[in-house]
């Protein structure tokens, strides 16, 4: 059986954990076998729904306490519904919580891990998972070599499609372990997409001058429903908030659209942002190193090029 | 309060990706290697910023790597570890890293393990919750923020969209990302007082690897950009509807 953790927050299944539970039952369909969710704590979504997902069941350990993330728990709790239920692969999303409790699964499972996987398992010679290394810059074949295989699904990286099913949902009855972290405090910024669950995202470099100057770059994210992104100088010069800064060191990224506004596209950048489906570059400079790596490139001064490409946007919306 | 600080060595951030030996090695020839930025920038140098604040701190350093690792946590320990152990091991397999530094933490008593967020070769993002899950302690990801006091620490991490903050008791494992700590260069005093610090060299304990890497692949080039005069916006977002269907 195939077991695929289903993250969330603020009583809502994350975006990254459809996309796992899709991802999950493509496997279970390769392996033959079912496939099965698990979640901790009580969110607002219908459960019986992620059976569109392919999720025959949805094992719910149904206590409000959960809600609230804690690495040791969560991944103790995980690990002994896993071995409960005798899944042979479990599935995570490769987001913030996926990263922190995937591996120490693995630990207690003695399973080999893959994070950060990015196609369906290869079962010709045993089981191989291909996984982006360097940032982005290249794939590895990964081999996992132990009868139990966990694996975490880069974001964006499968997609979703819709069966016509429904999952019967089934209590979980485990002893909850005393709690290892005190959550404080949660300060979200509100009406903001996050960066790692955009589909869509406009990003800012130095070509923008300053941080006064970043009221084309909302306006454009505001027309197309994208999150805001920057380059490294942009985040450490504090011309934008640290989390938006994408790149090697920054977060990495792969919406469907990127549009780069300013930025030159240093090899650090671009490790960030280059398995983005669609790239759209706008730059002064014809001799930017990122329109080698762009679908879509506008040669032109973004003072000018960018509310044009606004009121492009919305015109195009307006006459829908 | 003592703290062990996990140094991975990484390629340069600009170093040229290519592998040899039919695709199965990365190509280290030519590359120059750097302490892996997550581990430097933000978890070392929280680790130095709190021994300035509280003089009793030992910070201890562990990397898992064979001798060619010795210039790297040479660097740490000018930057400001106190002494240092390298693990004689060369392996690429997360969990066999994990246990190698874990056996190390159980010979210490260590108030406080910290590592990068991930290596910027791997991006695995393994080894912090692998060590809380062998060692059983709490484990934070993604801190940007850490303050201790006393027995407790207050941590803001990562979460989509915002940050939240934590409080643990120590002991725990806590990985570091940007926000935690500033780049810091070693001075020379640092750099001569580092020569005659202790680094340990211990052998590998006995344990299996659970993954192997059998090819590597650089993804397909770009076939080529499509250039939009500024003054055709309306063009453009036709081909992100119609060509890409990306909106």
């Amino acid at each position: 059986m195939v077991l695929i953790y289903i993250d969330h927050s603020e009583k809502e299944i994350k975006k990254s954990s459809h996309e796992a539970i899709f991802y999950g039952a493509a496997i279970a369909k390769q392996l033959g076998c079912s496939a099965e969710a698990l979640i901790l704590g009580t969110v607002n979504d219908d459960l019986t729904a992620l059976g569109k997902l392919g999720a025959s069941k949805v094992h719910q350990l149904n206590n409000e306490s959960l809600n609230s993330f804690d690495a040791k728990v969560h991944a103790s709790l995980i690990a002994t519904a896993a071995s409960n239920l005798n899944a042979e692969v479990i599935v995570f999303a490769h987001n913030i919580n996926g990263k922190a409790i995937a591996p120490a699964v693995a630990v207690k499972l003695d399973a080999g891990i893959v994070t950060g996987a990015c196609s369906l398992p290869n079962l010709q010679n045993g089981f191989e998972v291909t996984k982006t290394v360097f940032s982005g810059k290249a794939f590895a074949n990964i081999k996992i070599e132990t009868p139990k295989k966990v694996i975490a699904i880069n974001q964006n990286s499968f997609g979703i499609q819709n069966y016509e099913s429904s999952a019967t949902i089934v209590e979980l009855n485990i002893p909850i372990p005393a709690a290892s972290v005190k959550v404080t405090h949660v300060n979200k910024i509100n009406g903001e997409i996050p960066l790692t669950e955009a589909n869509l995202v406009v990003s800012g470099g130095r070509g923008l001058k300053g941080p006064e100057n970043w009221g084309i770059l909302l306006d454009l994210a505001k027309a197309l429903g994208a999150a805001t992104a920057c380059s490294r100088p942009v985040s450490d010069t504090d011309w934008r908030p640290h989390h938006e800064h994408v790149g090697q060191t920054g977060i990495q990224i792969a919406p469907n659209l990127y549009i780069a506004i300013g930025i030159s596209g240093a090899i650090q950048h671009l490790a960030g942002v280059n398995r983005s489906k669609t790239i759209v570059v706008i730059n002064k400079d014809p001799e930017a190193p990122f329109f080698k790596a762009a679908d879509y490139g506008v040669v032109g001064d973004a003072f000018e090029v960018v509310p044009a490409f606004t009121a492009a946007i919305l015109k195009m919306k307006h006459n829908e | 309060m003592n703290i062990l600080v996990c140094i991975s060595k990484t390629p340069d951030t600009t170093a040229k990706i290519a592998f040899t030996e039919g695709n199965t090695k990365f190509d280290e020839n030519g590359v120059q290697w750097i302490i892996n930025p997550y581990d430097e920038w933000y978890s070392l140098v929280r680790a130095i910023e709190i021994k300035e604040k509280d003089p009793t701190t030992n910070i201890h350093l562990i990397t898992v790597g064979g001798p060619e690792a010795e210039p790297i946590i040479r660097k740490a320990l000018a930057l400001g570890g106190d002494e240092a152990i390298r693990v004689n091991s060369n392996s690429n397999d997360s969990y066999v890293i994990a246990q190698q530094i874990a056996a190390i933490a159980k010979q210490g008593s260590y108030d406080l393990i910290m590592t990068g967020k991930e290596t910027i070769d791997y991006n695995s993002a393994c080894i912090g919750s692998m060590l809380s899950a062998i060692l059983d302690l709490p484990y934070v990801s993604l801190a940007n923020h850490l303050e201790v006091n006393g027995n407790t620490a207050t941590i803001q991490r990562e979460i989509e969209g915002g940050e939240e903050t934590n409080e643990v008791i120590l002991p725990m494992i806590i990985s570091c990302q940007k926000g935690m700590a500033e780049q810091r260069i070693p001075n020379m005093r640092g750099i001569m007082a580092a020569r005659t610090k202790p680094l340990k060299v211990v052998e590998p304990i006995a344990t299996n690897a659970h993954t192997s890497i059998k090819e590597f692949s650089l993804p397909p080039a770009k076939t080529g950009v499509k250039l939009i005069a500024p003054d055709q916006m309306d063009e453009l977002v036709k081909l992100l509807k119609e060509e890409a269907k990306v909106i």
